[in-house]
């Protein structure tokens, strides 16, 4: 069958989706898919942008990305990315581009979204109509980036956000928060007066005023000031007013983006207009999705309903149901306004004498709540400040669930099971994320799939992406799904989640019956002895924990890291980081690492937040010669293992120091060196509390303090930050190697795999450690010397197996030859 | 369709990977602890890992950049929302790695 040419204008939310789903539904088998769209990347997330504008996230955040360019190779569609169409002939059937190319269709999906809407003011537009300088809008990664070059630009910026909906809001926070001076004006009465009543519009705008945000209402704004060099200086009012200002932002609606269907003789009344296939108006081949489209009258700004209709759209498409027809959408609107959450459905008040109307409102916490009810039925709700009742409430306003007798329970929860009963009664075709289009089902789906975090879940689903105001909700659901609230749930206390034991107890086992391969550990002791491919990088590590060397090193065991004793890259090529023990090295280590930077024409050579060198991009297959021409001893820069020891000069040279903070780095850097754990250790040695190694913030951090030393536990500047907890203070390094020793031992005998010191240290509390460890309260402590003693004398540099590969595949390239994507050289 | 040798088992240990070129086509070979080969496409769909690196069980593989899994039986991700992995059926005769291409 020869695959029909599907062209999608627009590489929004909408138009990219519908692709998604359509591939989804095996639409690749039927059409040759291309996409036009005029920003430069693949497809964003739209919302997200609020994040980016308040600093939460960036452009490069992963996050952010919904289609990376890599997205559209992978699925065969061709995206002409940065390219406008603007010419559409729906006789011949091609639509022609800005760049002159032109694509021809069999069908056409026009998605090209909305646009900022500029109203009538003086000094906003020049005269060939672009917008002035200091004059923004608020759509898309140009606008956004725009206005944070402007207000890093200068010291005190002050912005003026001229219109109060959802988008000035998220607008005038954003800048606050980058530190502007902002003020929003609106020309209604209220703030967000198309989802709120008045009483909510003005519980909002005290919020709003609590951040530090001017607000004015009942403002038309006329005019910007500006001066001869043509800078924004003010705006002014209707009213004669004015307001000083040096950039603009117009948050004043938006409009649908038709002009280009329009041209082409397709019917635009406010959007363009689409049947319930999603169909144009009199057209065969020509269909619509998303924010342009004006369906059975209605516009929609927001992304629910992008969401319904591409399903639909991609139903009808493919075939896969006849049946699908997009009805219309019962918006619901659920946001995160500058922080606040705000949801609102149906009618903001009562309408008729005998609407029900029942409202909650407590100033002092900014919480407005309100619903109406008409024959029986919910036609309208409010919520605000605390929006935990919207799941139930969704639901009702969509008919799902009887109202109850008591009306203001709808409101709160009383003396019920809480909210976790809104998750559990929630249907599973419910979306749970607006922003992502989840539902219940698919979240709880992927619970069942073996998501066992809530992280993971939203890494997944992307549930909770967005505006982030369906977190708690996306988290009530996990819990319920798991069945892990009502009772706690023995699993999550196995080491591994196909062997039913807790690491003790694993180990105990491990010990008796003497199994030292990860196959034997899973033929005795996996539930039908069945492997887990996700089970064997820890338990490989726990077989070295146990046996050290003596462990039966089976290849299949160990992740590709462990195998080749370097950090794979996202390019699939390898980072090389030697040993610089106390991150001290010699002009002729130097001059090694420079020769073969240039043999092997390393890409990058980085200085290590760990006091090292890494050399980044180097192959596989050239790993064994890269560290036989080093010469030097592996750094562990890939493992779960004891990775460096920070250390500062300390008192051989810093006229501050107060101990020899490098010597003893590097002896206990050379006592731990290597040695496998839970996750990664890094500790640090510092000279005097100055503290200039950062041993604060290490797994184990050592500080010289005069009368002896300090030992910090559990500290951490990751993706956690944490203050170490101050374990003891001895008086000789001997102490010192002794106790970190010891510590770092009952860290990996006891610490969940993956669980890092600062989760660790906390979970079993100081005091224990303090009594196990300095008091020997249970007897144990000659015994967690004497076993690490044993690791510490098992130790053996790994990168020594480039004279004798453990097996025939160990440095065969894994790697395709095909363009995977590239790390820049620099 | 037809069967073509790509190397030998004897390059391979249980539980490892890799990764040969037939005709053309990328393809990951992965030695079963039970003795018997699969293979699929040697790039993950998801950002193009090198899957030959990747861990295995009877089941699946998991790829070593972001830890996605593809099911060997049917190419599918069993632990997210990502494109399905191309899988060849693959054998072996008298030692020798075939692969249907
Ligand atoms: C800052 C911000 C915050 C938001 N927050 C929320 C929120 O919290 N909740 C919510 O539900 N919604 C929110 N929205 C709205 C949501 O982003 C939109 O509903 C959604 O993006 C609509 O999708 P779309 O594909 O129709 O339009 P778009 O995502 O705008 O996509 C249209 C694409 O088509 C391109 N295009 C247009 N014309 C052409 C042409 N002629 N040739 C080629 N390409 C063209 C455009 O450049 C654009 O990339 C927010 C929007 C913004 C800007
Ligand atoms: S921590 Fe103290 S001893 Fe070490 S370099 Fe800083 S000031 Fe000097
Ligand atoms: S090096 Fe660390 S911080 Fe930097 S991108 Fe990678 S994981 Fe993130
Ligand atoms: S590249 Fe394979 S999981 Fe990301």
């Amino acid at each position: 069958m020869t695959r029909r040419r599907l062209l999608v204008i627009g590489n929004g939310m909408a138009g990219a989706r519908t692709v998604e789903e359509i591939i989804h539904r095996g639409g690749k088998e039927q059409f040759d898919i291309t996409m036009i769209g005029d920003e430069p990347y693949g497809n964003y997330n739209r919302i997200m942008l609020s994040h980016v504008l308040a600093g939460e996230a960036t452009i490069d955040d992963d996050d952010l990305l919904l289609n990376p360019m890599s997205w559209y190779r992978d699925n065969g569609v061709t995206l002409y990315a940065g390219d406008r169409a603007t010419r559409l002939d729906r006789f011949a059937k091609y639509v022609r581009c800005e760049s002159g190319r032109s694509v021809s269709y069999d069908t056409l999906i026009i998605a090209t979204g909305s646009t900022s809407f500029f109203p009538n003011i003086d000094g906003l537009r020049a005269s060939d109509g672009h917008l002035m300088k200091g004059v923004f809008g608020f759509r898309n990664i140009e606008d956004t980036n725009g206005m944070l070059q402007m207000a890093h630009s200068r010291d005190k910026t002050h912005a003026v956000v001229i219109g109060g909906g959802l988008l000035g809001l998220e607008a005038a926070y954003g800048l606050r928060t980058q530190g502007l001076t902002v003020d929003v004006v609106h020309s209604p009465s209220y703030l967000m007066n198309q989802q709120l009543d008045e009483r909510g519009g003005n519980v909002l705008r005290r919020e709003i005023e609590k951040l530090g945000i001017a607000v004015h209402t009942g403002a038309r704004t006329t005019s910007v000031h500006r001066d001869a060099a043509d800078d924004v200086t003010g705006v002014g009012f209707a009213d004669g007013t004015d307001l000083p200002a040096d950039m603009v932002v117009v948050t004043a609606g938006i409009r649908p983006n038709t002009e280009f269907a329009r041209a082409g003789g397709v019917i635009v009344e406010r959007g363009i207009v689409v049947d319930d296939h999603m169909r144009c108006e009199d057209e065969s081949a020509i269909y619509a999705v998303g924010e342009c489209v004006q369906h059975r009258g209605e516009v929609y700004g927001l992304v629910a309903p992008v969401w319904e209709q591409a399903v639909t759209l991609a139903d009808h498409l493919t075939g896969a149901n006849p049946d699908a027809a997009y009805h219309g959408s019962r918006i619901t609107t659920k946001l995160k306004v500058a922080g606040i959450d705000v949801a609102a459905m149906g009618v903001k008040g009562p309408e008729r004498d005998d609407d029900e109307f029942v409202q909650f409102y407590e100033p002092s916490t900014g919480v407005y709540k309100s619903v109406v009810v008409r024959d029986g039925k919910l036609i309208g709700a409010m919520l605000l400040g605390d929006v935990s009742k919207i799941g139930y409430l969704s639901q009702a306003f969509d008919d799902k669930v009887p109202l109850p007798e008591e009306r203001i329970s709808m409101l709160f929860d009383l003396g019920g099971p809480g909210e976790t009963t809104g998750a559990m009664e929630l249907a599973d075709d419910a979306q749970v994320c607006n922003c992502n289009g989840v539902t219940k089902g698919a979240i709880v789906d992927c619970v069942h799939r073996g998501a066992s975090s809530l992280s993971e879940v939203i890494a997944q689903t992307r549930a909770g992406k967005g505006c982030g105001s369906c977190k708690n909700l996306v988290g009530d659901i996990v819990a319920c799904a798991a069945g892990g609230t009502l009772e706690p749930d023995p699993a999550a206390d196995y080491y591994v989640p196909c062997i039913p034991l807790t690491k003790p107890q694993l180990i105990a086992e491990v010990r008796d019956r003497g199994l030292r391969s990860v196959s034997a550990v899973f033929a005795d002791l996996a539930v039908d002895g069945k492997e887990d491919a996700t089970a064997k990088m820890p338990l490989a590590s726990l077989l070295r924990i146990i046996w050290g060397p003596d462990w039966a090193d089976e290849r299949g065991a160990l992740f590709i890291n462990d195998r080749v004793h370097a950090n794979i890259q996202r390019d699939g090529t390898f980072s090389v980081v030697p040993q610089m023990k106390g991150g001290v090295t010699t002009p002729d280590q130097l001059r090694k690492i420079a020769d073969v930077a240039d043999k092997y024409n390393v890409p990058m050579v980085k200085v290590t937040g760990g006091q090292r060198i890494d050399l980044l991009g180097i192959k596989k297959e050239e790993l064994p010669r890269v560290w036989e021409d080093l010469g030097m001893p592996s750094g562990f820069a890939y493992g779960k293992s004891m990775r460096t020891v920070k250390t500062c000069v300390g008192s051989d040279f810093c006229r501050y120091g107060l101990g020899d903070s490098t010597a003893l780095g590097v002896e206990l850097e050379t006592r731990l060196q290597g040695l496998e754990s839970p996750a990664k250790l890094k500790m640090a040695v510092a000279g005097c509390p100055r503290n200039c190694s950062e041993a604060l913030c290490k797994d184990v951090g050592v500080v010289a303090v005069g009368s002896g030393w300090e030992i910090y536990l559990g500290g951490a500047a990751g993706a956690h930050i944490r203050k170490g907890d101050l374990f003891t203070t001895v008086e000789t390094p001997d102490e010192v190697l002794l106790l970190c020793g010891r510590f770092v031992q009952y860290y990996r005998e006891n610490a969940k795999w993956l669980e890092r010191t600062y989760d660790f240290v906390p979970r079993v509390g100081l005091d224990t450690l303090k009594s196990v460890l300095l008091d020997d309260s249970e007897g144990i402590a000659a015994e967690l010397d004497a076993r690490l003693q044993l690791s510490v004398e098992g130790y053996r540099d790994p990168w020594l197996e480039r004279a004798a590969p453990r097996s025939p595949a160990q440095f065969a390239s894994a790697l395709p030859l095909l363009p995977l994507p590239r790390v820049p050289v620099r | 369709m037809s069967w073509v040798s790509v190397g030998h088992v004897r390059d391979l240990t249980p539980g490892e990977g890799r990764t040969f070129v037939v005709d053309g086509h990328q393809i990951a070979v992965f030695l079963l602890p039970d003795g018997s080969v699969r293979a699929t496409t040697a790039v993950c769909p998801h950002r193009g890992g090198p899957l030959a690196d990747g861990q295995i069980d009877s089941d699946v593989v998991v790829c070593p950049l972001h830890q996605y899994a593809f099911a060997f039986e049917s190419g599918l991700c069993t632990t997210g929302e990502v494109e399905p992995v191309p899988i060849y059926a693959a054998r072996l005769q008298d030692e020798a790695i075939h692969i249907r291409v």
